[in-house]
């Protein structure tokens, strides 16, 4: 394995890291403000996606596809939470997970029904397609490098958010205290709805921007969720911080996984039985790095207790 | 005397109707579908019920009852039995899944039921598992590598790149594919199934010295695929199977997918008359062009027709042979049963290509000529 290749591969990682960063950070503040096992993140990701699909068919635009993404997310956010989420929140867990496994599969069905069976088609925008190449001669898919910023801006605005503003003092607050910010006078379920909005704008745009580079269908947002979970787990539930080394830590894990073991068990066995066996322990490492992290760190990375 | 003549006149009636069974014509069949409508893959067997719809479209002699099994191999189950006990359905069909297909068919026909697959073509029921009345309509599942294989050797292929999905139909796939091709195998890439970002595969195939990629990535990861790898300026070509470039896939892609080579049994550009009948029929009746899907449900319905009008399905001899005999116009052209009960046709070579604004797959050439499988050798019945 050359240098060359080992490199683009990090940065494959990394790429795919911040892609999960954009869905885990809605599910993180959700589940650390509101103490929320949202299930139904992964069909906001998917209503994010056919968002985009459908009004940048008909509009020819995909900057206006992702606006369209990040106002139907957030209104569906805003409309779960009013109706249905709102009612969850004294519950124990199991009950919510039940209710929102059921938004999952009124999410789904429900996009089937307005938009058919088959996968939309949403495609890059020309400016940002095709390779670029970078110092030393790696080529690597220009689109993939905006993903990169897209997240890096979107952590560090949440980073200031959270930190900097009023809402960010209410959310960090309602983490710490939920009876307290209310006896303080803060409209907790405006804030609420407000920071589910947040999260399933989150989970929209994350959607739109990778669902132009894979298949837009309906349940495209489970195998992601359950991604997203790990995340938040190895980052300590309710930080954006844990969120972001999380989510890098598993993109990368994954990546270089599913690169490096394979080959590296074909030192010492057969090709063909390496290549089974190197696949499967691949596709294990996350959950093994998982198993690592809460070993050492029952709260996650930068989980508080 | 009124009331006499009735009865005399019902009488004759009844007498002429059992004299329609037993000269083999008129008599009902009631066929139970089993199929995914719901849930992922729903797209595969909305078009294999849409296609065996059309066919049977007007013909009061088959009953259809329709079941979704959500692609659970538990469910498909469980709607198999109340079809045979409670439904008492002559024919079973639909199953678009390998393992669906291996947890009904082989109690399907146990009790007795004839059981006519649209889609799934697992090898156990082609070889050692092949029932009298099981019977294959659509392919063997290692046909489209097969001819794959035979095709890359003869057109100068020379070294290839596999990947697939890490579960049997994946690797039972690249086996198919490896037994016909004569160059070499540079690199063997077996992926998690559903995964959706293929990033790290793509850059190993730029890495590599193949001259071509051969895939088989069925449904979403086809899509994912390759949209990626058009956008990652890596050019070799690519092949598969047409799973992965079916209709119903390439409005997804785009023009990303233009120039990619598949395999099938069936196009829609296939200059046949049935061919010509069912495209255009398909089109007015639905609105959007068919898949392999549709063409094998379409398929189904006509065989099943064919039989049901020269023998009665409850003499099951009789309603074996004529099904056996194939005796119905096939949208892929030539089409008759192996003594397996499983396909001999021929395997088209298409590529991707843009019919004005529409991506869609043209017929270039004959990948394998009367493609039969290799499993049924060991069928014994």
């Amino acid at each position: 394995m050359t240098i060359i290749l080992l490199i683009e591969q990090v940065l494959n990682g990394i790429q795919s890291g911040i892609m999960l960063f954009l869905m885990a950070a809605g599910l993180t503040l959700i589940f650390g403000v509101m103490g929320l096992i949202n299930l139904a993140h992964g069909s906001l990701y998917m209503v994010g996606a056919f968002a985009a699909a459908a009004v940048s068919a008909a509009t020819g635009s995909f900057v206006v596809g992702l606006i369209a993404a990040l106002a139907a997310a957030a209104a569906a956010g805003a409309i779960v939470e009013y109706t249905v989420i709102r009612r969850l929140y004294d519950r124990d867990h199991l009950d919510q997970v039940l209710a929102t496994f059921a938004l999952i599969l009124i999410f789904s069905e429900g996009t089937r029904f307005l938009f058919g069976s088959f996968p939309l088609f949403l495609d890059i925008p020309a400016a940002v397609q095709g390779p670029v190449t970078l110092p030393g001669g790696i080529q690597y898919p220009l689109y993939r490098l905006v993903i990169i910023g897209v997240g890096l801006v979107i952590a560090a605005g949440l980073f200031a958010l959270i930190a900097r503003t009023r809402i960010g003092i209410q959310i960090r607050a309602g983490e710490a205290d939920r009876e307290m910010i209310a006896a303080l006078g803060v409209d907790i379920s405006k804030l609420y709805t407000l920071v589910f909005a947040l999260g399933a704008a989150l989970a929209g745009l994350a959607g739109a921007m990778v669902g132009a580079i894979q298949s837009v269908q309906v349940g495209m947002g489970e195998p992601v969720l359950i991604l997203a979970f790990v995340v938040i787990v190895i980052g300590g539930i309710g930080s954006i911080k844990g969120a972001l080394v999380g989510a890098l830590l598993v993109g990368l894990t994954d990546t270089l996984g599913g690169v490096l073991l394979p080959p590296l068990f074909g030192t010492f066995m057969g090709a063909a039985s390496a290549a089974s066996v190197g696949s499967a322990l691949a596709s294990m490492s996350i959950y093994i790095l998982m198993a690592v992290v809460l070993l050492f760190r029952p709260t996650g990375l930068f989980g508080e207790v | 005397m009124k009331l006499r003549s009735i009865i005399l006149a019902a009488g004759l009636a009844g007498a002429a109707a059992t004299g329609a069974i037993a000269d083999g014509h008129g008599g009902k069949v009631k066929v139970g579908m089993i199929t995914t409508l719901s849930g992922g893959g729903a797209g595969l067997g909305i078009d294999v019920r849409d296609g065996f719809m059309l066919a049977t479209k007007g013909n009061e002699n088959i009953e259809l009852v329709i079941e979704d099994d959500q692609r659970k191999p538990e469910i498909a189950v469980q709607l198999a039995d109340k079809m045979i006990q409670s439904e008492k359905v002559d024919v079973m069909t639909g199953i678009i899944w390998s393992n669906l297909a291996m947890a009904v068919v082989p109690a399907a026909t146990a009790q007795g039921k004839f059981y006519l697959s649209p889609n799934a073509g697992p090898s156990a029921l082609a070889g050692k598992g092949c029932s009298p009345l099981y019977f294959n309509v659509a392919w063997q599942n290692d046909a489209f590598y097969e001819a794959g294989g035979t095709w890359a050797s003869e057109n100068g292929v020379e070294k290839v790149f596999l990947m697939a999905p890490n579960y049997p139909a994946g690797t039972d796939g690249m086996t198919g594919f490896k037994r016909t091709f004569k160059g070499e195998v540079v690199a063997e890439v077996y992926t998690q199934l559903g995964q959706t970002d293929y990033a790290a595969e793509i850059s190993q195939m730029r890495a590599s010295d193949a001259d071509t990629i051969y895939f088989f990535l069925p449904g979403g990861m086809g899509i994912s695929f390759m949209k990626q790898y058009a956008g990652s300026g890596v050019d070799k070509p690519v092949m598969g199977p047409a799973f992965s470039f079916d209709q119903g896939i390439l409005g997804a892609i785009g023009d990303a997918a233009l120039g990619a080579k598949n395999t099938s049994h069936w196009s829609k550009d296939l200059d046949n008359q049935a061919n010509q009948k069912f495209v255009a029929d398909f089109q007015a009746e639905y609105g959007r062009l068919p898949s392999l899907y549709a063409a094998q449900g379409y398929d189904t319905a006509l065989l099943l027709m064919s039989a049901a009008s020269k023998a009665d399905v409850k003499d099951t001899e009789a309603f074996r042979a004529a099904l056996n005999e194939a005796d119905f116009a096939s949208v892929r052209g030539k089409f008759k049963f192996a003594p397996n009960q499983h396909p001999i046709h021929d395997i088209y070579m298409r590529e991707v290509v843009k019919e004005g604004d529409v991506v869609t797959n043209k017929v270039i050439g004959i990948a394998a000529k009367d493609h039969t499988d290799v499993y049924g050798v060991d069928c014994k019945m």
